[in-house]
């Protein structure tokens, strides 16, 4: 019997709000889960659980332009997101793929795997230093959070993006190394230069758990947020300015 | 850990570093695992970390496996002095290789201290994850919990299943 994927697909959910139900479901739901949202309604900077705003980000400029901060649960950088962001999530068991260890590095080789019949037809697609990028270029973060024996992968693609925004992000002092010192707009491409449709990306990831051999089971907003109402340890957070 | 160094030399210079290919990345990460060292004095828990026990405190860490699996460890994140910690209950957590990996404590107790050093350098849990990498120690509130803990022979026996 193959094991079971509880998909939920969203449009124009806050990031603050996926965050929110991601961390639930990681914690607190017993599933796996994948989580396509298509775009922030509202624009924000989310930085990894360890990322120091001060650092990372033009903290006077960004409040000017109304974006709040969001600390989130999972590793990794710091990204600006909004509307014409793309989001998916997996959250998986260990057992659900016992090939993959239930560490960082396996879960991040896994990944690359996985998308890789998504974006490739359309560039040179690879995972670069933990970016997901088309040559030289990043179109998408990832990041991840692990917990007894249960694992997330979560990823922001940018369909698009407002060069104004990007300059909100200041240079972090730990950057890969295929960056090469780079400014942020020379760093990063927008997918819509690469893929004719957005719905590639999310149709995509479907079919990709089913070539994995899962089966699919399309669930509704009020059925995953369930979770939010369980005890469980939350950190995802926004900010206080200053 | 000299062992450790010894394979990871060995690893650099045959060209098995990070971003050569995924198939190279993971040998690597097998070799590192064949050299994991587990210290006598300590018990263990199935979820890799340590307990070191001092009359009343015991002092809690990772593993030498545990640090290997998470990558280079960028941040550590601990309890405040003063918080009760549950056996099994997530303590902390390490970020590595953009994931933040919970940690758990192997016996109950509450927080007296918590290691400072860790929050500047917290590669010391790769480099001495039995030392200078410890990260919180807790005065038990059932010291009979050390008792269902592994002992070292029994926890490098579970590293080695653990390794396929």
């Amino acid at each position: 019997m193959r094991p079971v994927v509880n998909l939920l697909r969203l449009r124009g959910v806050s990031i603050l709000q996926q965050l929110r139900l991601e961390e639930a479901l990681l914690r607190a739901d017993p599933g796996n889960w994948c989580i396509l949202n298509d775009g922030s309604a509202t624009a924000a900077i989310v930085l990894g659980i360890s990322g120091k705003s001060g650092e990372l980000v033009h903290e006077e400029a960004a409040a000017a332009a109304g974006l709040p901060l969001i600390k989130r649960f999972s590793g990794g950088g710091t990204v600006v997101v909004d509307a014409d962001t793309l989001f998916a999530t997996i959250i998986m068991n260990a057992a659900a793929l016992p090939d993959v260890e239930c560490y960082p590095r396996p879960v991040m080789r896994w990944s690359e795997l996985f998308y890789t019949p998504i974006f490739a037809p359309y560039g040179d697609f690879s995972l670069r230093e933990h970016d997901y990028a088309f040559g030289e270029r990043k179109f998408g973060g990832n990041a991840q959070a692990i917990t007894k024996q249960r694992w997330l992968h979560h990823t922001s693609l940018l369909w698009d993006f407002r060069d104004v925004h990007m300059r909100l992000l200041k240079h972090p002092s730990k950057a890969p190394e295929y960056r090469a010192g780079r400014n942020h707009l020379e760093f990063v491409c927008r997918l819509r230069d690469y893929l004719p449709a957005r719905e590639l990306v999310f149709d995509g990831t479907a079919q990709a758990l089913r070539t994995a051999g899962f089966a699919i089971k399309e669930v509704g907003l009020e059925e995953a947020g369930a979770a939010l109402d369980r005890d469980y340890l939350r950190s995802t957070r926004v900010l206080e300015p200053g | 850990m000299a062992l450790r160094k010894l394979a990871s030399q060995f690893a650099c210079t045959t060209g098995l570093r990070v971003g050569i290919s995924p198939a190279l990345q993971a040998c690597r990460e097998s070799i590192w695992r064949s050299f994991a060292t587990v210290s006598e004095d300590r018990k263990y828990a199935a979820s890799h970390e340590w307990a070191k026990v001092d009359g009343d405190i015991a002092t809690i860490g990772i593993s030498d496996f545990a640090q290997a699996e998470l990558g280079d460890i960028v941040y550590v994140e601990m309890p405040e002095v003063g918080s009760q910690m549950e056996s099994g209950a997530v303590f902390g957590v390490v970020e590595s290789v953009k994931a933040a990996s919970d940690v758990y404590s192997p016996v109950s107790g509450e927080v007296v201290e918590f290691n400072e050093k860790l929050v500047e350098e917290p590669g010391s849990v790769n480099k001495d994850p039995f030392g200078e990498g410890w990260m919180v120690k807790l005065r038990l509130s059932d010291p009979s919990q050390v008792d269902s803990l592994m002992d070292a022979k029994a926890y490098e026996q579970k590293c080695a299943s653990d390794d396929h």
